[in-house]
């Protein structure tokens, strides 16, 4: 199984970006994670530009999700919400609407944060948005709250994170093959 | 146990019948931000009644709306979820005239439902068939089959009823 997965922030100590890579340390033996790094290369959505041949970027994008088994998320949040930077790809990767690479993709969304909510307005408003697109959306809740303490280095240092990404990644697996739901 | 309910107590012909796909259809209405009410056909579908019992299934896949990206909406998760649940169901007997009791399934639940409606015929059609029409519907809670997408609207509410009027208009042959 392929997860890719996309980190809202474009920090380079993101908390974000290393509760991914944890997560893909997480996985059993031959479902691999691929870290998706192409969101600072993103143009700023124009649909005046939304033609075929897509700036090239845009089509790398489309086509990671095309090619993986489920998308993982994980967002902070600006503002109460998703940062733009993600909700821009996101809008683009959304379009055509009826054809996108979303349509039944299953996906999840987490999230951690310097304070104590762990993004939790951003992962709803995330998951509001994928679902728009015709995204699988997993019931996963994952809201790291003083993220600082948690993640250090880039390593998740919290058994109880560790363990709560463990479950989230069992719920996305389980998604794109429902019978482990029942094991 | 089986009770038999008399053909003259349910106005439903005996024998077996079968819709006529071009001159029947099924579909949904809902109220739509709250003033006026959306509607919309599943064009794929068959129903058959045999000494008043019906049932019918129709392909989600066929829903049809007057705009491509809601079609596609309808088809996702956040509604119908078409790839895990590619059919809607109802199965159930005549109890009375124009009313059938049974169970609806939508999105992999099954619920009781009852259609109402009238009874129409049956006559012989100027083609030589026994021909008679149901017109049937019933009201559901959408949510309660796992159909849950809203939207708040600026003044308050949300822009989806919950409840959806299930329409079958049925014009039945006699199987030969």
């Amino acid at each position: 199984m392929l997860i890719l997965a996309l980190s809202g922030s474009l920090r380079r100590g993101s908390h974000n970006t290393a509760l991914l890579r944890a997560a893909g340390e997480l996985l059993p033996p031959g479902d691999e994670l691929v870290l998706w790094e192409g969101l600072a290369e993103i143009p700023a959505y124009d649909q005046d530009d939304d033609v075929e041949p897509a700036p090239y970027a845009v089509a790398a994008l489309r086509r990671a999700v095309a090619d993986a088994d489920a998308v993982l998320f994980a967002t902070p949040e600006y503002n109460s919400s998703v940062p733009g930077a993600l909700k821009n790809a996101l809008d683009w990767a959304s379009r055509p609407l009826a054809t996108n690479a979303f349509r039944g993709k299953p996906v999840a969304v987490i999230g951690a944060s310097a304070g104590m909510f762990g993004a939790v307005w951003a992962q709803a408003e995330l998951r509001k948005v994928l679902a728009a697109m015709g995204a699988r959306v997993a019931e996963v809740e994952l809201a790291v709250g003083h993220a600082a303490e948690k993640i250090v280095g880039g390593e998740v240092v919290d058994e109880d994170v560790r363990r709560q990404l463990a479950d989230a990644l069992s719920a996305l697996r389980a998604e794109v093959v429902p019978e482990l739901v029942a094991a | 146990m089986s009770t038999v309910i008399a053909q003259h107590e349910t106005g439903i012909p005996a024998g077996a019948w079968n819709a006529d796909p071009v001159h029947s259809s099924v579909g949904f209405a809902v109220k739509y931000l709250g003033v006026a009410t959306f509607s919309g056909e599943l064009t794929d579908f068959e129903a058959s009644l045999v000494d008043g019992r019906l049932e019918g299934t129709a392909r989600v896949a066929s829903i049809e709306v007057k705009d491509e990206n809601l079609k596609a909406h309808l088809q996702a998760p956040d509604f119908f979820d078409a790839e895990r649940h590619p059919e809607v169901r109802f199965a159930g007997t005549a109890v009375a005239p124009g009313r059938f009791e049974g169970e609806i399934t939508i999105k992999g639940v099954t619920r009781p439902a009852a259609l109402e409606g009238t009874v129409t015929g049956p006559i012989t059609d100027p083609y030589g068939n026994e021909r008679y029409g149901l017109s049937l519907q019933t009201v559901v809670d959408r949510t309660a089959f796992g159909l849950n997408w809203n939207a708040p609207l600026p003044g308050g509410g949300f822009a989806l009823a919950d409840d959806v009027t299930l329409k079958a208009e049925l014009s039945v042959v006699k199987a030969a």
